[in-house]
């Protein structure tokens, strides 16, 4: 049998090394657009500003960019080292988006990104803006592929599964590349993403509007970021809510999870704003709810119904006795038994085979699983609901939130009057953190909700990992820990250094700590760099 | 096209993925290991960074293709090797996290203390992955030891110390000093003064000792037993690499070059390539060195390859689970798919790179590094 605490911390070795990419990921796909966008208007007027606003914005995105890059290298691997038999089941279909990642988005991203930086007296004008657009499309191209891999995680359509090499096999290649919640998941992603990048360019440089520095280099910058903000934060709501829809088609219990549904009520079903999850006694205590919003947001009717918990837990046990069978007929398949009969039959249950694999959890053989094993398993079907319940509120709110500062930001930048609202400068700086939180909340709803699954419905988690002991994965995870903890830190020194600085870190002669009358205060404000 | 055919195909990919890493890629790492040696002074390891600054980027995106490529066309080598070597692994890819933020980072504050310590990150960044990729194919030549059992779950039974055997540590060895070698060839077109006149003679220094290590090398393998197939399924077919017998022989490992004596061109290669990138470096030939040092790289890893082939990870342990390139591929639609992708994007890859080359060409001098000291690395 696996060992519990293997597949635990292989776990947790995965959230946090993925965690800490999506630190670096959304600020890339934002930025690279807002400097693409910066570049044009510098193309287009010949106005000196915006070149250096590319160059500044530039360099804090190279200082991003180099642990995205560091922490993006672990994730190209890891399905190897620690979800060997998970990489064997599935590579079949999941290899070929990382490859074509590679092949179509990443080499795109990396060629260009080092022109972008060394080429400004290389390149003509527009050839520059040409690879400015180049790295931003590039990047955006990679979050395009590894979304199709993740969206056939969450929604395995277009393959099949072969007992002769005992995996999944890729029946169409259409079908998971135009995977509808990949294609949800990308556009979402994305946005928020762009929201990072807006959010980033707001609060630096609303921080120099209070100090009352470059003032017109912070204007501009402030007005490309809240119009690109206001466009993007729109779209990762809307489009948000289209994520909840498609959940409603194929991932009933993460939605289910999500509102703390536990039982299927008739439709409309309402949207529970607040309350306490007991997974326990599978009731939400001082709960608030809304009505008709919850089957409008995942259904777009009032008369189709939300399945609630208690009969999914129902119906997944149906589909694990189903699938036990399914597993005794593949022993007798692969024992050498290929009669027509047997194949047919085993044919027509392999849909189940996963539920049937839930089973090894809890005994070697899931053909002998006793009745209470069977319920345990049927139970587990379904993530804890509570850390589900509580993140999606928080990124929700969240971004709300964000709409609001976003919102007001272009208001007044377009009033021209943004540098004299001091309490929206300082709540935007405040804010800062917001849509980072936001992401990584996104993500655990994405990926906690698909549990017990590494496969949604295919193959459990539990069997997905390699055969490592503990000690390998305590040594590994700590190794990860204490390495990007120190990179992180550099990073932040490094960011936060350049950021105070502003555009005087490009040594122009144009700016505050380069002006004479600014001298004094230099020396006791960010240093030289 | 048929699955036998898409077979081979993809095992001559992923070569030219591997041998596009070694050739690219490589050049960086050994210009990391040499940061120290050929640098001296703060302007020198500077001009040495920024040779490859604008490139390291894309060439590093050779490596991670290569690991997609296999995913996705190997998925079973995917999860045998990298959950066997799992440490090995983790130290290259630790090793690679210090390149990034040290080419980011280092030049970005004045303080010599941060400095050297991102050189010496440098350094580890170029010379550790290095080293290990040779070490392990080394392991590969020697058998790795891991079964598969009947649900295609593999568990591996060796410790990262057993990796470090003698053979498996001259092959490592080997396979440093030749990308270090490869960096000095490089850094000969790209630098000038002291910084050119070092990386010459490093790099003549360096393609004797790699040619002497190759040799023994290839002696050494000629002692050492070598895996052969003696019965099979349908190769073309679908099938497992558990529906096969496979026997040790004495000096199995150069069959092939008895069977296709064409295979020979890859030592040939090899041998000649390090000679030629000697004499033109002596000759001060900084281009038509590094030439001759990419050929000698190409060289060296076919002759692994093709010394292995059909095999890619032999199993000591119970050979008949050995890995083979017919056994372990994806289906002949992914094999299909994945076939056009690549020959669709390759020569896109291939001409962008050309023109990023192209634009940023010509020789860095310390004066320059100076002149522009806030914008380069």
């Amino acid at each position: 049998m696996i060992s519990e605490s293997v597949v635990d911390l292989s776990r947790l070795q995965f959230a946090i090394t993925a965690f800490y990419h999506f630190l670096f990921v959304p600020l890339t796909l934002g930025l690279s657009f807002i400097l693409a966008i910066m570049e044009s208007a510098y193309v287009m007027t010949g106005k000196q500003v915006y070149q250096d606003m590319v160059k500044f914005w530039g360099k804090l995105f190279g200082i991003n960019f180099a642990l995205g890059v560091t922490t993006g290298l672990t994730m190209e691997f890891q399905f190897g080292t620690n979800w060997a038999y998970y990489s064997h089941y599935v590579g079949d279909i999941f290899g070929a988006p990382l490859a074509i990642e590679g092949l179509m988005a990443f080499f795109l991203e990396s060629t260009f990104i080092g022109l972008f930086f060394f080429g400004w007296d290389r390149l003509t004008k527009v050839q520059h803006l040409m690879v400015t657009w180049l790295v931003a499309i590039g990047s955006n191209m990679s979050a395009l592929w590894i979304l199709i891999a993740n969206g056939w995680m969450q929604n395995p359509v277009g393959a099949e599964f072969n007992f002769d090499t005992m995996r999944m096999e890729m029946m169409s290649f259409s079908e998971v590349i135009f995977n509808p919640v990949a294609q949800v998941k990308f556009v979402h992603t994305v946005s928020a993403g762009y929201v990072t990048g807006a959010m980033f360019v707001l609060a630096i440089s609303a921080y120099y509007m209070l100090k009352k520095r470059d003032l017109p280099f912070a204007r501009r910058s402030f007005a490309i970021a809240s119009s690109f903000g206001l466009a993007s934060i729109l779209s990762v709501i809307v489009l948000g809510d289209e994520s909840g829809y498609e959940i409603g088609e194929v991932q009933k219990v993460k939605l289910a999870a999500i509102e703390a549904e536990w039982e299927t009520h008739e439709p409309p079903a309402a949207f529970t704003l607040f309350g306490i999850p007991d997974q326990e006694n599978m009731e939400t205590d001082y709960a608030i709810k809304i009505p008709y919003a919850l089957g409008l947001i995942a259904t777009r009717s009032v008369t189709e119904e939300v399945k609630g918990i208690k009969d999914l837990i129902a119906e997944h046990e149906v589909r694990i006795r189903n699938g036990m069978v399914a597993y005794d007929l593949l022993t007798q398949i692969k024992a050498g038994d290929r009669s027509e009969a047997t194949i047919a039959e085993f044919r027509s249950r392999v849909d189940d085979l996963g539920y049937g694999l839930l089973l090894k959890k809890y005994v070697e053989n899931p053909v002998n699983a006793t009745e209470e094993q069977i319920k345990l398993a049927a139970q587990n079907s379904i993530p804890r609901v509570a850390p589900m319940f509580w993140t999606f509120r928080v990124m929700v709110g969240l971004g709300f939130i964000m709409l609001v500062l976003i919102g007001l930001s272009f208001y007044y930048s377009a009033k021209g009057t943004a540098e004299r609202q001091k309490y929206l400068l300082r709540a935007l700086i405040i804010a800062l953190p917001a849509p980072w939180i936001a992401c990584e909340m996104g993500w655990f709803v994405a990926e906690f909700g698909r549990q017990p699954w590494s496969i949604g419905g295919i193959l459990p988690t539990h069997l997905s990992v390699s055969t490592r002991s503990v000690e390998d994965i305590y040594m590994s995870l700590a190794g990860f820990i204490g390495f990007y903890t120190l990179l992180l830190v550099a990073e932040m020194y490094l960011m936060i250094r350049f950021a105070r600085l502003g555009p005087s870190s490009l040594h122009t002669g144009r700016y505050h700590w380069e002006q004479d009358s600014n001298t004094d205060s230099a020396s006791t404000s960010p240093a030289q760099a | 096209m048929e699955y036998e055919l898409l077979k081979i195909i993809w095992w001559v990919l992923i070569g030219v993925l591997l041998i596009g890493f070694a050739v690219t890629d490589g050049f960086d790492m050994g210009v990391g290991a040499l940061l120290k040696v050929i640098g001296k002074t703060d302007s020198e390891r500077r001009v040495m960074m920024n040779t490859i600054g604008p490139h390291w980027d894309g060439n590093q995106v050779w490596f991670i293709t290569a690991a997609g490529a296999i995913f996705a066309a190997w998925p079973v080598v995917y999860a045998v090797a990298f959950s066997g070597f799992y440490w090995a692994l983790l130290l290259v890819l630790f090793a690679m996290f210090f390149r990034p933020v040290g080419f980011e980072y280092r030049s970005k504050v004045q303080d010599p203390r941060w400095r050297n310590a991102w050189d010496w990150g440098l350094t580890v960044g170029g010379a550790v992955p290095a080293l290990v990729f040779g070490v392990a194919f080394g392991n590969l030549l020697l058998g790795v030891p891991f079964t598969l059992d009947e649900f295609m779950r593999s568990t591996y039974t060796g410790s990262f110390w057993a990796l470090l055997n003698p053979f498996a540590l001259l092959c490592g060895v080997i396979s440093l000093l030749m990308l270090a070698m490869h960096g000095g060839t490089y850094l000969q077109m790209r630098t000038a003064g002291p910084v050119h006149e070092r990386a010459r003679r490093i790099s003549v220094l360096l393609a004797v000792v790699v040619a002497v290590a190759f040799a023994i090398g290839g002696f050494w393998v000629s002692q050492l037993d070598g895996y052969v197939i003696k019965a099979a399924s349908n190769l073309g077919g679908v099938t497992t690499p558990l529906q096969k017998s496979v026997e040790l022989q004495a000096a199995g490992w150069l069959e092939n070059y008895g069977r296709y004596p064409w295979m020979l061109i890859a030592p040939l290669l090899a041998f000649v390539g390090l000679a030629l990138t000697a004499l033109l470096s002596m000759a001060n030939r900084g281009a038509l060195a590094f030439i001759s040092s990419s050929f000698a790289v190409a060289g060296i890893i076919c002759t692994a390859g093709f010394s292995l082939f059909p095999f890619l990870m032999p199993s000591s342990t119970d050979p008949s689970h050995s890995l083979t390139m017919w056994d372990v591929t994806s289906s002949q639609l992914t094999l299909h798919i994945m076939f056009w992708v690549a020959m669709i994007f390759v020569p896109i890859i291939l001409s962008y790179t050309a023109w990023g080359y192209y634009k940023m060409w010509g020789r860095l001098t310390t004066d320059f590094i100076e002149d522009n000291q806030y914008s380069t690395y």
